[in-house]
């Protein structure tokens, strides 16, 4: 167990390895109810989630969530989140726990420029229950009266699962098919239960913070703290694709317009090691012509799925083209990696 | 598991199996459960030179990275490079999983070691 965002939560059940390829091949249960949510309700509640979020929520249709970032005015994150719109005017955030009063105190600040709307935190509301993997609608369909093959990627609906109310979105944080299943907290022990019973036939296995990291990092999926926070920005990210170039003014806006235009001087790209040994979170990179390292890597492993060790770094954009080559400083020892292609890893459709 | 009863140990959780004046060494299954999934063993040369306590190599697991210490001071004699592509050993056969051999330049050091029933009382 170790302590998370003032959660105890366990980095392994069976080990991150089984657990890892349990999802990639059938599926995995993960309890990831330390996950906040923060709610902003009112007439205008479109108008205040437009003004927060950098990404477009107009587009958004009932039940739809969409992936967003919540920006400094440098156009830096504050947080990254999932931004689903209940109803026309009621939307539902979903923040990293860490973060959760920091987004929350920003949020209903920034709000109240925008009109009536109004923001809670609902954390305490919600447990959440991520059912992962290629076998996650034939475990879940049983458990609901709720059509799973009506709920495309990105959407959700609300329905009974195991006879407890909830809604179940079908999104994930693993690259893999799948469902987060929202649940009131008192009866989360009840639906994690009732899942693993009907995962039983598939070898469902529950799993903890470790495989969700190796997992997420195989999909190229950024972790906040890690490969993004308040001193990068979200074109530095390489994230421009959630960013509503088209809105009138959102927070960051300006400094993001101006970044795109100008280019950025540094940008994320993934990489792997091309000879043998593990890139971790804090070792420095150095390129050819730089005396001084280029950049230091901001999330690392050995996947267990590709058996390879990848990772993501910020480095100068001159040397961000897939297949240029740089060192990788592995406690002393200079290690040959090359940049690839983001993701690592793409689920066959 | 058991600890081997003729094995010594470090309070670092190595083993030593001692055949004469060679040891061959590893790391205890106590030391591989808190490790998690072994991915990656560094091992050093035939001819390098330990002093007890000394770092040999690096073993890294998924989540994390550890220093290997030798509980001897000695010469290695051998290392066990099969570790190198099958470092998930490590988690399935603790106490067979040997990583290198040294020979002993001071036989009164293992004799100091912990024992299986001490050791096991100090994982306990």
């Amino acid at each position: 167990m170790v302590s998370f965002a003032g959660w105890e939560m366990p980095v392994e059940y069976s080990g991150i390895i089984a657990e890892h390829l349990a999802v990639r091949e059938r599926a995995g249960l993960f309890d990831v109810s330390h996950m906040g949510e923060i709610e902003i309700a009112g007439k205008d509640a479109l108008a205040a989630v437009q003004r927060i979020s950098s990404n477009d929520a107009s587009k958004l249709q009932i039940g739809q969530a969409q992936y967003s970032g919540l920006m400094t005015t440098k156009g830096t994150f504050v947080d990254d989140l999932l931004i689903y719109r209940l109803a026309p005017s009621h939307f539902l955030l979903v923040v990293n726990a860490g973060n959760i009063e920091k987004d929350y105190a920003y949020i209903a600040g920034e709000i109240r420029a925008a009109g009536d709307a109004v923001a809670v935190d609902a954390s305490s509301r919600y447990a959440l229950l991520a059912l992962q993997g290629p076998k996650g609608a034939d475990v879940l369909q049983p458990l609901t009266g709720v059509d799973l093959e009506h709920i495309r990627y990105y959407r959700s609906a609300h329905g009974e699962v195991a006879g407890v109310r909830c809604t179940i979105s079908r999104t994930g944080y693993t690259g893999e098919d799948g469902f987060e299943v929202f649940v009131p907290p008192q009866s989360a022990d009840r639906v994690w239960q009732a899942i693993l019973e009907s995962g039983k036939p598939f070898d469902v296995i529950p799993c903890g913070l470790g495989a969700r990291d190796t997992l997420r990092l195989e999909a190229g999926m950024r972790l906040y703290g890690n490969d993004i926070d308040e001193t990068t920005t979200v074109l530095e990210a390489d994230l421009g694709w959630i960013v509503g170039w088209n809105k009138e003014d959102f927070l960051g806006a300006g400094a993001l317009r101006a970044q795109k235009a100008n280019g950025t001087a540094r940008k994320i790209v993934g990489f792997e090691l091309l000879e043998r040994g593990i890139a971790r979170s804090g070792y420095q990179v150095h390129v050819a012509g730089r005396s001084s390292a280029a950049g230091t890597i901001t999330s690392g492993t050995q996947t267990p799925f590709l058996k390879k060790a990848i990772g993501m770094v910020y480095l100068p954009v001159e040397h961000t083209t897939p297949g240029t080559e740089f060192d990788v400083d592995i406690r002393g020892r200079q290690t040959r990696a090359a940049v690839v292609p983001m993701p690592f890893y793409k689920r066959a459709k | 598991m058991a600890y081997p009863s003729g094995f010594k140990y470090t309070k670092d959780h190595e083993w030593v199996d001692l055949a004469g004046d060679t040891g061959r060494i590893g790391i205890t299954d106590y030391a591989q459960n808190q490790l998690g999934d072994v991915v990656y063993i560094e091992l050093p040369e035939v001819g390098a030179r330990l002093k007890q306590g000394q770092s040999f190599g690096t073993i890294e697991s998924v989540k994390a990275v550890s220093e290997l210490y030798s509980p001897v001071t000695g010469e290695v004699t051998e290392v066990n490079t099969a570790l190198k592509d099958k470092p998930e050993n490590v988690n399935k056969d603790p106490h067979g999983s040997w990583m290198i051999a040294v020979k002993l330049a001071n036989a009164g050091e293992a004799g100091a070691l912990l024992d299986a029933t001490a050791y096991q009382d100090l994982v306990k």
